[in-house]
C-alpha cells in the first residue's frame, strides 16, 4: 500500500474540507434566504458537478489553470509559478468538483429552520449574524456536519479531476484512486487491492456516520441520490 | 437607529398602512388601515383572511408596507415618502406569534434572556428572575420548551417579548388553545404587567370569549378595512358586514330585498329571500329593491306557542319547528317560516311550552335584533 499517496489524499480531503465549510456557509445561506428572481442561475451552477463528467470539470480547469489561462495567469503574477499540476491547483479544482456536497445539505438544514424563529430572533433585537450565530447554527448542526464529512469523502475518493489538473506526481499529486488506476495497470492487483479495501471502508464509515448522526437527529440525510 | 426621528406625538401607536395582500384562497385585496392605538389593549378582531397578521407584521417591521407611515411614541419606524423602515431589529416592538417561536434548543431562561445580550450578566440575571416571577413560571428556568405544557410554553413567550421593556406589544392569538380559567389567568397576569408599563397592546383574536375576556377597545377588520371601533358591545353585536356577522356569532343571517323605507319611524321593511317573510328592521342606508342581508342572534328570537298578541315587537313570524336538538343548558330549535330560524331557549321553555317537531309556533323578533349588514 502507498502510504505517500494516502496520506496526500487525506491532506487534499482536509483542505478541501475546510475551504468547503468557509465558503460554504456564506453561499449556502443566500441560497436558503434570498428572493432574487435569478437565484435558480446559482442553484443550477453549484449542481452541476453532480452531473457533469469529473474530465469536462477537469478538462476546463485545467485551461482556466494554465499558462494562459486566467486562474493560471493571475497564479504566475502572484506566487511566481504555475497552478497546473500543483497541489494548490488540486485543491481549487476539487473545492470547484464537491462544492455541491457541502452547499446542498448546508441549504437544506437551513430551509427546514422555522422561519417564525428568525422573525422571532430579529423583533428580540438581533441582527442576522446574531441570528446566524445563535438560532441558525445550532438548529443545522446535523446538516452542517453532513456536509463537512461528505465534501471529505467525496475529495478522498476522486479521480477524474485529479487525474486531469494534477496528473501523476509522487507526493504532489498522486492521490489515493490514482495510486489503485497506477497499480491496475502495471497488474499489480494485490497492491491495488489493499489500498482499494482502505479507501472502501473509510468511505463506508463516514456515510454510515452521516446516516447515524442524522437518525439521531430525527430527519433524513441529504445525499445527492436523495436530494428533493 | 439613524433613520428615527422625533416628532411631537404622545405615547400612542400611529399606524397607517396600504398594502395590496395576494392571498392563497382569495383574489388580491388592499389592507388599508388608518389608526391610532393608545396605551392599553386594544383588541383587533375580524374573520380569519382578513389582514389582521399582516397588518402586525408591518407594525414589527416583518412585512414592508406599499405606502404609509408608522410611528410609536413618537419615533418614526416607517414612511414610504421619506424612504424610511427601521428594521425588526430595531424598533423595540415586541411580537408573540401563534406559533409563540420559542428556540428550541435554548432552555426557557436562555429563551427569555435573548433578547437582553448588551446587559451585564448579573442585570440580565435579575431581569430574567423578575420577569419569570411575575408570570409564575420561575421554577421552569433550566427547562426545554419541548419539556412544558402549553400554556407554561404561552408565558414563557410572553415574558420572553416583555422583559425587553418594547415600546408597543403585538400578541397574534397568543392565547389560542387554552381553557378559559388558564386564558384569564395569564390575561390578569399581562393586565398588571401592563399596569406598570402602559404601552399601547394590539391583540389579535377571533375568539369572541376573548373580546370579552379583555372587555377593552375593540377594532373590527374585515377584508384589509376598519368597519368599526369602539367597546366590544359596540363593534360585535350591531356588526354591519357578513363576515363579521358571523365570526362574531349571528346564528340567523338571511339575504332579502328591501320593500320600503319608513324614515319617520327610522325603520325599513324587509322581505326575506324568496318567501312570504317580511320583518322590520333599523332603517339602513338602501333604497327599495336593493338585495340587503339581515343578522339576528338565535338568543334574541322570542318563541310562542300561541299568537302573540299585544306586544310592542312588530315582527311575528309564523313557523313550523324542524328539529330540536338538547346542546348542555341550551335546545337549538330551528324553525321554518319559509326560511329556516334558529331559536335559542332553555330546557324550561322546551318543557312548559311542549316544543315538538312540526308544532306549529310563532317567532318573535325586536325591530332593534335585527341588524343590517352589508356584504
Amino acid at each position: 500500500m502507498n502510504a505517500e499517496a494516502l496520506l496526500l489524499s487525506l491532506r487534499l480531503a482536509l483542505c478541501v474540507s475546510a475551504i468547503l465549510f468557509v465558503l460554504g456557509m456564506p453561499l449556502a445561506y443566500w441560497l436558503a434566504y434570498s428572493r432574487r428572481r435569478w437565484k435558480f442561475l446559482l442553484e443550477a451552477l453549484v449542481a452541476l458537478p453532480l452531473v457533469l463528467p469529473p474530465t469536462v470539470l477537469g478538462f476546463y480547469m485545467l485551461l482556466a489553470m494554465g499558462p494562459r489561462g486566467p486562474l493560471g495567469k493571475f497564479w504566475y503574477a502572484v506566487f511566481g509559478h504555475g497552478l497546473a499540476f500543483t497541489f494548490a491547483g488540486l485543491v481549487i479544482a476539487s473545492v470547484l468538483y464537491s462544492l455541491p456536497f457541502a452547499v446542498q445539505p448546508l441549504v437544506a438544514s437551513f430551509e427546514t429552520v422555522d422561519r417564525k424563529l428568525l422573525d422571532a430572533s430579529a423583533v428580540l433585537g438581533a441582527n442576522r449574524l446574531r441570528t446566524f450565530c445563535r438560532i441558525i447554527l445550532p438548529l443545522s448542526v446535523p446538516g452542517i456536519i453532513t456536509a463537512l464529512v461528505l465534501s471529505f469523502a467525496h475529495t478522498l475518493g476522486e479521480f477524474g479531476v485529479v487525474l486531469m489538473v494534477g496528473g501523476n506526481l509522487a507526493g504532489v499529486t498522486r492521490t489515493v484512486s490514482i495510486d489503485i488506476y497506477d497499480r491496475v495497470q502495471s497488474l499489480d492487483y494485490a497492491g491495488a487491492n489493499r489500498t482499494a479495501l482502505l479507501l472502501l471502508l473509510i468511505s463506508f464509515t463516514v456515510l454510515a456516520a452521516v446516516y447515524g448522526i442524522n437518525r439521531r437527529a430525527g430527519r433524513r440525510a441529504w445525499l445527492p441520490w436523495s436530494a428533493k | 437607529m439613524a433613520a428615527v426621528e422625533r416628532e411631537m406625538s404622545s405615547a400612542n401607536l400611529a399606524v397607517r398602512v396600504a398594502k395590496m395582500l395576494r392571498g392563497v384562497a382569495s383574489p388580491p385585496f388592499l389592507l388599508d388601515i388608518d389608526v391610532e392605538v393608545p396605551p392599553g389593549f386594544t383588541i383587533l378582531f375580524g374573520p380569519s383572511g382578513a389582514g389582521k397578521s399582516t397588518l402586525l407584521d408591518c407594525i414589527a417591521g416583518l412585512t414592508r408596507p406599499d405606502t404609509g407611515r408608522i410611528a410609536a411614541n413618537g419615533d418614526l419606524l416607517f414612511e414610504s415618502a421619506k424612504k424610511i423602515n427601521v428594521p425588526p431589529q430595531h424598533r423595540q416592538v415586541s411580537y408573540v406569534f401563534q406559533s409563540l417561536a420559542l428556540f428550541p434548543h435554548m432552555t426557557v431562561e436562555a429563551n427569555v434572556a435573548y433578547g437582553l445580550p448588551d446587559l451585564p450578566e448579573q442585570q440580565r440575571c435579575a431581569r430574567v428572575s423578575e420577569i419569570l416571577q411575575m408570570f409564575r413560571v420561575e421554577k421552569l428556568r433550566s427547562r426545554k420548551p419541548r419539556e412544558i405544557s402549553g400554556g407554561e410554553q404561552q408565558r414563557i413567550a410572553l415574558a420572553r417579548s416583555l422583559v425587553t421593556l418594547p415600546r408597543v406589544l403585538l400578541l397574534d392569538e397568543p392565547l389560542t388553545g387554552l381553557d378559559s380559567e388558564l386564558k384569564a389567568s395569564i390575561i390578569d397576569d399581562l393586565r398588571a404587567w401592563n399596569a406598570a408599563q402602559k404601552i399601547p397592546i394590539l391583540y389579535v383574536t377571533h375568539s369572541r370569549e376573548e373580546v370579552d375576556a379583555l372587555g377593552e377597545r375593540v377594532i373590527a377588520l374585515v377584508h384589509g378595512k376598519i368597519v368599526s371601533e369602539g367597546t366590544p358591545r359596540e363593534v360585535l353585536d350591531a356588526p354591519r358586514r357578513k363576515k363579521l356577522a358571523q365570526a362574531a356569532g349571528f346564528e340567523n343571517l338571511f339575504s332579502g330585498t328591501v320593500l320600503d323605507l319608513r324614515e319617520a319611524d327610522g325603520v325599513m321593511r324587509v322581505r326575506l329571500a324568496n318567501t312570504a317573510c317580511e320583518i322590520e328592521v333599523p332603517l339602513g342606508h338602501a333604497s327599495p329593491g336593493d338585495h340587503v342581508r339581515v343578522a339576528v342572534r338565535a338568543g334574541d328570537i322570542l318563541l310562542a306557542a300561541e299568537m302573540p298578541r299585544g306586544l310592542s315587537a312588530r315582527n311575528i313570524l309564523e313557523g313550523k319547528i324542524v328539529s330540536i336538538e338538547r346542546r348542555g343548558a341550551l335546545v337549538v330549535v330551528r324553525v321554518d317560516c319559509g326560511v329556516t330560524f334558529t331559536v335559542h331557549v332553555t330546557p324550561g321553555a322546551e318543557r312548559t311550552l311542549e316544543l315538538a317537531t312540526e308544532k306549529k309556533v310563532w317567532l318573535v323578533l325586536k325591530t332593534h335584533s335585527c341588524h343590517f349588514v352589508e356584504d
